[in-house]
């Protein structure tokens, strides 16, 4: 599904946190947006998924503008995402977390005359397990998964909802530098198998430059620069805005 | 939640109630009636609450106004109306309903602390009401009357066995049918809510509906709660509707554990027992009370099953 940005705008008090943002993911690309911290990335994705309303532009899915719609028609449509701080049911295991989540996604969230989960929906829940590599700890508690199986479980959740477009908040944060590649690795395969729009936020330039097709640069609310890794490992204005500061992000 | 199977609940509601109704053909105990006879009305007042505080993480500190509001609303019924007594106990249940349709459309969608507030000032002001409105209710000291007690299927419900046996299969039934709630998708929605009510919206459900209906239905079964109770006491009270009443549930969900499903019955049977037991013996009824709940609350720093479940979990590990 193609997913086309235009003129989005956005204000906090006085800050604009997004501001006049015009972007196009194709369909079936797989992106990365970088940019310092407060950039305004995450604010970007809250505004395409609806958690936030945006003061002005368009969010089009296939043409369509969705800008008008709330979070759960726009999840409907196809727009899924993961948060940066990883958000699922601490107290429900791995697999109830995910057949609760199927189970919403079918409509069958208020349904009082069955026994929970609804018949499908746990094979659906374990497709979503195996699909993450989740399977072994599918019975365990949320809240005492690690932190990595923890932004997996966030990125099964939104998997869940069947998303034509997947964005995901620093699927890596606070991860060592070896799971950082388990879990893009991860996410790449995601990507290849499940035929998605994938737009991810990264600040591990390594792997922001091997991972993604096209880089999004913003900084201070606007685009300061897109292209392939090359294109933008050249770019004056972000190396002078970014890449030189980059020992500080995160 | 449960990896039993659905039949399973449904044999131990079966097994209990056979076991309950044998008792007293065997012997006769009339203080073990009264007792059963009020842990039903308590047990479905506390676990209708447990399902707005365990399950959807809603406090509310009003629910006693529903259970007064079914024991006013049946016992009206019986004296104003010939009515037979099922049919006046399911109008009492649906007007508790569409009355906690009615205090919940305003409060749900308020945030966690002012919820509990505005459910404690409506029950203020459902319990002035009763007081106030006494050509109908009777005011400060009660309906009076008695409630007519007509004969239906065999039920003879002057008879203290048949009000036993009545009481133990309402309340059991009763049960049974919020335990069906508690496992259905409808309570796994609950749950998220509870946990994560931004991610649950994002799921695409509706919050403030789902905590409508919850709340809707909690109101319900309070009020099949105060039927029990108005044709226990064979009227209805103020008290049934004050704060205090409120927070007799809140302490049995307390005492029993929040997280259980039996939870509210059982802390509703020690807070039953302590009740008949220190009354028995001292006036400090509430100084005792409040003694217990502290060494729970201090001590297992949860309810009972809560406790014990955590114990078995641990010993699994
Ligand atoms: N809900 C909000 N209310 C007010 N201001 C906000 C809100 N969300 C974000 N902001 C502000 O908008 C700006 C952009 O924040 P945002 O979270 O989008 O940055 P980011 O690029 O995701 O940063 P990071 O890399 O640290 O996650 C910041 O100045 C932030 O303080
Ligand atoms: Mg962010």
């Amino acid at each position: 599904m193609n997913l086309e940005i235009r003129n989005l705008t956005k204000a906090f008090g006085g800050v604009r946190a997004i501001d006049d943002v015009s972007l196009t993911f194709p369909s079936r690309s797989l992106s990365a947006v970088i940019g310092p911290n407060g950039a305004g990335k995450s604010t970007f994705f809250n505004l395409i998924s609806g958690a936030f309303r945006a003061d002005a532009g368009q969010v089009l899915l296939d043409d369509e503008d969705v800008g008008g719609l709330s979070k759960a028609e726009r999840m409907h449509r196809g727009i899924g995402r993961a948060f940066q701080v990883a958000s699922c049911f601490p107290t429900m295991t791995v697999a109830e977390n995910l057949m609760a989540s199927v189970t919403a996604h079918i409509g069958q969230w208020g349904n009082v005359s069955r026994r929970f989960p609804p018949p499908g929906v746990r094979e659906r829940a374990d497709e979503m397990m195996e699909l993450v590599g989740l399977t072994q700890v599918a019975g365990v508690e949320a809240a005492i998964l690690s932190h990595g199986d923890q932004k997996l479980l966030d990125i099964a959740i939104a998997l869940a909802l069947e998303p034509k477009v997947l964005l995901l908040d620093e699927p890596t944060a606070g991860m060592g530098p070896e799971e950082r590649w388990r879990m893009i690795e991860r996410v790449r395969s995601l990507w290849e198998r499940q035929s998605l729009t994938l737009v991810f936020i990264e600040h591990d330039m390594d792997i922001v430059f091997q991972v993604a097709n096209t880089i999004r640069v913003l900084c201070y609310g606007r685009v300061l620069a897109e292209g392939t890794p090359d294109e933008i490992r050249n770019n004056q204005a972000v190396i002078d805005a970014y890449l030189g500061t980059e020992a500080h992000a995160e | 939640m449960s990896k039993h199977p659905a039949w399973r609940d449904t044999i131990i509601a079966v097994v209990v109630l056979i076991i309950v109704l044998v008792i007293p053909l065997l012997h006769r105990s009339p203080a073990f009636e009264d007792f059963i006879i009020r842990l039903s009305a308590m047990a479905l007042f506390a676990t209708s609450l447990n399902l707005l505080v365990g399950n959807t993480g809603m406090v509310s500190f009003g629910h006693g106004m529903f259970y007064g509001f079914g024991a006013y609303a049946f016992a009206l019924t019986m004296q104003m109306t010939e009515l037979s007594l099922p049919v006046a106990a399911v109008i009492a249940v649906v007007a508790t309903a569409f009355a906690a349709l009615c205090v919940g459309a305003i409060c749900v969608r308020l945030s966690t602390e002012y919820f509990a507030f505005i459910t404690l000032a409506v029950q203020m002001l459902f319990y002035s009401i009763i007081i106030s409105w006494q050509s109908l209710t009777g005011g400060d000291q009660g309906l009076r009357g008695g409630i007519p007690r007509r004969e239906f299927f065999g039920f003879e419900l002057e008879s203290q066995l048949h009000l036993y046996q009545f009481c133990a299969i309402v309340g059991v039934l009763g049960l049974l049918a919020l335990r069906h709630i508690s496992v259905s998708p409808f309570g796994q929605t609950l749950r998220m809510i509870r946990d994560n009510e931004d991610r649950a919206s994002f799921l695409g459900i509706v919050l403030w509906r789902a905590r409508l209906s919850a709340f809707t239905i909690a109101g319900a079964f309070a009020g099949l709660g105060g039927v029990l109770a108005a044709l226990f006491v064979s009227g209805a009270y103020p008290e049934f509707a004050d704060w205090p009443n409120s927070g007799q549930a809140i302490f049995a969900v307390m005492l029993g554990g929040i997280h259980s499903f039996l939870g509210p019955v059982v802390g509703g049977m020690i807070l039953l027992a302590l009740n008949d037991l220190v009354t028995r013996y001292t006036e400090y009824h509430g100084l005792i009370l409040g003694i217990v709940i502290l060494i729970f609350a201090v001590g297992l720093r949860r309810g009972v099953l809560d406790f014990i479940k955590l114990i078995r979990l641990g010993r699994a590990r």
